[in-house]
């Protein structure tokens, strides 16, 4: 089991109101699985993304990531967890302009307590294999929505992470690259990560071995399709 | 590990200064302006007080120096008289007596001005023709360029020898050696035996107190109590004046500077018991003069420091505005950064070596020109400067000092954005 959620409620204060984005979600992601997140806006995805990717804290109810507690963790070790365990990939890149592609994917082993050795390595293996090794010396903005994407991936791996979590991961990419990118998310869900997929796209949703549908902060319905058996684990 | 982590962090820092790289540049003109300015003030003072103190110095710092000052006139008794005697300043009964009741002096020589032209052939000169014993040298401390100074024997037989000094040597003999020749002083012809070295590149004194006697001349003192008596004439534009001194100056040594004050007390008390009220003598003590200019040294210092402090102040608060200017626009890459596993300190620490490599960049740009203005100044204004080390060290630390104190705020308030928040940041 990569991450668990149970009866986790995260409650916001708008001035007077109170508005429950999740509202007593229980929910596991197992090793392997390849999950898709839907769900009206708001409907709480992605809060429960925030919460997952140990942005945010759950108000009550508990969220274990790899075993641990989030709410036992203070900042510094909730980093930590980050830049150890989670990969992110957002729908508008987030890469960082002034480093180059190759720095932009290490990012997150700068900020481990004990980076590996092999870091950079790693990194330019990675960016080899995403069709990026001639463009390790550019800067993000030199570059296309597709590529920068690629890079966006290549910086949610570079750490081995237990799970990615993407955000409308190629909400902003023409149909082409953005087939591409999820092709890119099959393969790795065939190598065995564990990945989190939030999308509003019926036929993105499609690909994925487990779809959570949500409303209203909670579990509208949950089911595994057709590709689970594709790879049963 | 921690070195490549900090070369990183100010690699990544530069790189971020550099995307705005006119902004960044007008941020450190406030502290290259302010390391600048103190730097060259300071080179510049401290130039000012060195040729002061060295002026000093050359009076000696174990003398203490009395002076005839001719006393204010009795506005009862000038009128329409033009010719008179004045008879002020000290007495040969000062200098006997300091002679025999002051202990402890090394040397008490006496200076006795004669106002008389110097000539050689066609050359002509009003130098400052002075009356002294052979302990002058020793005491003042001059040396001599060539020849023999005046000597005991000199002054006891009643020689015609002088001493010249280096303008005035230069001036009368320009292309020869002047030992072994004669000048004429007044009407009198006397043989000269030596001339001294130059003093340091200083103006003399005595032109600065307004007068325009140039040069030096020494002759022996007794010789002058015979060729010249008491009573000497001054002729200024209409009127004729005599003047009645008896010495001009008694240079006073001991051995030890700490005996200074001392002395100088005793002296003061002796010469207001017996000249009254009559204020017509001073009391120099180079000891104190340098004390004083050292004094002036310090505060103008302080005021130097105050203002330099205000300009790093002011180029620290410009520094401060930019970056929390600056983190609010990279509001987004922070939540980035923190969502990718920054820690607060990462932030901190990004945001901090920003900041200081602003300010210490305007550091360093400062101590060039700051270095480089004296120079500047030297060759235009004919001044000396001296920029010592601990001038651009200090600069520099300070300015790197400001980077600190001014950063940390700005670096704070980034570390501490919800990462949620930030990331949705447009």
């Amino acid at each position: 089991m990569v991450a668990e959620m149970i009866a986790v409620e995260r409650v916001y204060r708008m001035g007077s109101e109170e508005v429950r984005a999740l509202d007593g979600l229980s929910f596991r992601v197992e090793r392997g699985q390849y999950w898709s997140v839907m769900g009206a806006s708001g409907s709480g995805k992605s809060t429960l993304l925030n919460v997952m990717g140990c942005l945010d804290r759950p108000t009550s109810g508990v969220y274990r990531l790899s075993g641990r507690d989030v709410n036992d963790l203070d900042d510094d070790e909730l980093s930590e967890l980050r830049s150890q365990r989670l990969g992110f990939i957002f729908q508008s890149y987030n890469l960082i302009p002034q480093l180059n592609v190759l720095e932009n994917i290490m990012v997150p082993l700068f900020y481990q307590d004990d980076p590996p050795a092999d870091g950079e390595e790693r990194a330019r293996s990675l960016a080899r294999r995403l069709g990026l090794g001639d463009r390790l010396g550019h800067r993000p903005l030199e570059l296309s929505g597709g590529q920068q994407q690629r890079v966006a991936i290549a910086r949610a791996l570079v750490n081995d992470p237990d799970l990615i979590l993407a955000d409308e991961a190629t909400g902003n990419l023409d149909s082409n690259t953005a087939n591409e990118i999820l092709g890119l998310f099959d393969e790795l869900w065939r190598e065995g990560k564990t990945l989190v997929f939030v999308t509003h796209e019926a036929h993105v949703a499609e690909r994925a071995s487990h779809v959570l549908r949500m409303i209203d902060g909670n579990v509208e319905e949950m089911f595994e399709t057709e590709r689970a058996k594709e790879l049963p684990r | 590990m921690i070195t490549s982590t900090l070369f990183r962090a100010v690699r990544t820092g530069l790189s971020s200064l550099m995307l705005h790289k006119l902004r960044s540049f007008l941020t450190t003109l406030g502290v290259l302006f302010g390391t600048s300015s103190v730097i060259a003030m300071l080179a510049i003072g401290e130039g000012a007080s060195y040729e002061a103190q060295e002026q000093i110095k050359l009076l000696g710092s174990q003398n203490v120096i009395l002076r005839s000052i001719k006393p204010p006139e009795d506005p009862n008794q000038s009128g329409t008289q033009t010719s008179r005697v004045v008879s002020y300043g000290l007495l040969d009964a000062d200098l006997a007596r300091i002679e025999t009741t002051f202990p402890g002096v090394t040397g008490v020589v006496p200076i006795r001005e004669i106002a008389k032209e110097v000539r050689h052939n066609d050359r002509v000169m009003n130098p400052r023709v002075m009356a002294t014993r052979p302990t002058y040298q020793a005491v003042t401390g001059r040396l001599l360029w060539e020849g023999r100074f005046i000597s005991a024997e000199d002054d006891r037989t009643l020689q015609n020898v002088c001493v010249l000094g280096t303008e005035v040597a230069r001036y009368l003999f320009p292309f020869e050696s002047a030992v072994g020749k004669r000048v004429k002083v007044g009407g009198d012809y006397f043989t000269v035996v030596g001339t001294l070295a130059p003093r340091m590149r200083l103006s003399d004194d005595r032109a600065q107190a307004g007068s325009e006697v140039t040069g030096e001349v020494f002759i022996p003192y007794e010789t002058a109590r015979k060729w010249y008596g008491r009573l000497q004439v001054k002729q200024r534009a209409g009127s004729r004046e005599m003047e009645e001194v008896d010495l001009h100056e008694i240079v006073i040594a001991v051995d030890r500077p700490d005996d200074v004050p001392v002395l100088a007390s005793a002296a003061r008390e002796m010469l207001s018991r017996f000249h009254g009220k009559k204020r017509d003598y001073e009391v120099v003590v180079p000891l104190e003069l340098l004390a004083r200019a050292q004094e002036t040294k310090r505060i103008f210092n302080i005021v130097l420091g105050s203002i330099a402090g205000i300009s790093l102040l002011v180029g620290g608060i410009g520094i401060m505005n930019v970056m929390l200017a600056t983190v609010t626009e990279r509001t987004r890459e922070i939540g980035i950064r923190r969502a990718l596993g920054a820690k607060r300190r990462h932030i901190v620490t990004q945001f901090l070596v920003e900041t200081i490599c602003l300010s210490v960049g305007g550091g360093l740009l400062g101590v060039l020109v700051g270095v480089s203005i004296p120079l500047i100044v030297e060759r235009f204004a004919d001044m000396v400067t001296i920029v010592t080390p601990s001038a651009p060290i200090l600069a520099f630390g300070i300015s790197a000092g400001v980077g600190v104190v001014f950063g940390v705020y700005p670096a704070l308030r980034a570390a501490d954005m919800d990462p949620v928040e930030a990331l949705r940041h447009e």
